[in-house]
């Protein structure tokens, strides 16, 4: 650990989103911590968090660098409910033939500034990797993914997968993405793709037209939504404990 | 069962409905047959409560209700069918998921216990196989690549699974071939055609009604009802067009 005890500003490229009160009150020792693990090669890890909603005023930052040998998987699902300023950064680098698969939600409304923050280096070729980020937000509240893939020169074969969506269930909330794309080598597939938007209206009306109240409809609704991010959880159990995880936050919503 | 009186209804500021008037009693099917833009899809809507479509005169009550009091959600509890002309995909959601989590919504509210799995299930096969819906569309997500008239059959269905005293057809009969027609005529009959029941058909043309025979037939123009009928009035509507009728 020998990084700069400096504290970002929201001018650094990579927090441009951040929230830049909690940033200038934080402890830089607890910014420049990384935990660091190693997948072994052909080994599989797989890695759940919650990071739960609260009145908590205090930042978190989380921060991960993971390296995955030959042939190995790292399966990694998120769930940052976590205020008021709530950072998770990951950092993966693949070996040779290695799979990658993030889910990440953000959900959360007040003032609260979420963000996934990942980095993902194809360092040798035939690695893949994927990512699916849902953001849910509403009052004030913002929801952020900044995701890049850096592919190295002899990573041929590389096959590397973004996606973020974002609904934003009232006027004031917001939602940010920033994907990046260093690609070093000829023979990659590369893609990504971003949308924001507000719940299904019409949806919401059909539902309500069999019965159901709109509380249950949006529940139903963002719960579909956010699934997309928890496919690639192969545990059943684990992806509903997400799910619901992540809807307790939404229950909290006064809306 | 629903009595409408001078319903006067705008969407985005336009006056569509302008003073309809309709009885529908328990045990009656009512078609309502009118040109484009006459107000057939908004007298539904308004019905159901959409967002939107906002009443500036006139009252609905259904079965002593003040129907247009109630939230679009308690209209259905309340025994109300919406059909829809172009049903909504919901992606993400299984249609078994949908109606039993609408059933039990409905049941809650009228103070009813819900229904288990198991008893939900059973209900969902033997209504899907009514109306000869394969059931493992039902585990489908709602309507998602569903054809136009799998769509409409799977309208049928939910209106049997959820059991409503009053369906509010919009169109029910677009998008049908004559087979799926003939399936989608007879389980409105075999679900809605009792004593207690009603139902209000909305549609441009003829051919439904000759599986759903109506008891009355109403034309609606420019907002208005302008003339009613009994079944012999939709076959010199199909004979001579809206337009001699409604003058």
């Amino acid at each position: 650990m020998t990084e700069a005890l400096a504290i970002p500003t929201t001018r650094d490229e990579d927090w441009r989103y951040a929230d830049a009160d909690s940033l200038a009150s934080a402890d830089p020792a607890a910014l420049s911590n990384w935990t660091e693990w190693q997948v072994a090669p052909g080994e599989i890890r797989r890695e759940y968090r919650v990071f739960a909603s609260s009145d908590d005023t205090a930042g978190l930052v989380e921060r991960l660098r993971v390296r995955v040998g030959k042939g190995g998987r790292f399966e990694l699902a998120i769930v940052n409910a976590a205020g008021h300023y709530a950072r998770v950064e990951v950092e993966v680098t693949l070996e040779q033939g290695a799979h990658f698969e993030f889910g990440g939600v953000t959900i959360g409304g007040g003032e609260k500034v979420q963000e996934f923050v990942t980095r993902v280096i194809h360092a040798e070729p035939e690695a893949t990797s994927q990512q699916v980020v849902r953001a849910v937000q509403w009052g004030r509240s913002t929801g952020n993914f900044l995701g890049r893939i850096e592919v190295v020169r002899d990573a041929q074969k590389t096959d590397a997968g973004q996606n973020f969506k974002a609904i934003l269930l009232e006027k004031g909330a917001s939602a940010n993405t920033k994907p990046e794309l260093e690609i070093f080598a000829d023979d990659v597939k590369c893609a990504h793709g971003a949308a924001i938007g507000a719940l299904d209206r019409q949806a919401g009306f059909y539902m309500a037209s069999r019965g159901i109240p709109p509380e249950l409809a949006r529940k139903l609704l963002v719960r579909a939504f956010i699934a997309d991010a928890f496919e690639g959880v192969s545990d059943e159990t684990e992806q509903t404990r997400l799910l619901d995880a992540a809807l307790d936050a939404l229950n909290e919503a006064a809306l | 069962m629903l009595r409408i009186d001078n319903l006067q209804a705008e969407v985005a500021g336009k006056p569509i409905l302008k003073g309809l008037s309709l009885d529908v009693k328990p045990g009656e099917i009512h078609a309502i047959m009118g040109p484009n833009g006459a107000g057939k899809s908004t007298l539904g809507y308004t019905l159901g409560g959409r967002p939107g479509y906002e009443v500036t005169g006139g009252t609905v009550a259904f079965d002593g209700q003040d129907l247009l009091a109630l939230e679009p959600h308690e209209r259905a509890s309340a025994g109300l069918f919406l059909g829809f002309q172009y049903p909504v995909e919901i992606p993400g959601v299984s249609f078994v998921q949908f109606l039993r989590e609408a059933l039990n919504a409905q049941r809650k509210q009228r103070g009813q216990d819900p229904l288990s799995g198991g008893e939900f299930l059973k209900l969902a096969r033997e209504k899907a196989a009514l109306l000869k819906l394969d059931m493992d569309m039902l585990k489908r997500p709602v309507n998602v690549g569903f054809s136009g008239g799998e769509k409409k059959r799977a309208e049928m269905v939910q209106m049997g699974i959820l059991d409503p005293k009053l369906a509010v057809l919009d169109e029910t009969d677009s998008g049908l071939d004559i087979d799926a027609l003939r399936v989608v005529g007879e389980g409105i009959n075999a679900i809605m055609r009792r004593p207690d029941k009603a139902v209000l058909l909305i549609t441009h043309y003829q051919r439904l009604l000759d599986y759903v025979k109506p008891d009355f037939v109403h034309v609606l123009a420019a907002g208005r009802i302008v003339k009613s009928g009994g079944p012999e009035l939709a076959l010199e509507l199909e004979r001579v067009g809206y337009e001699t009728v409604a003058a």
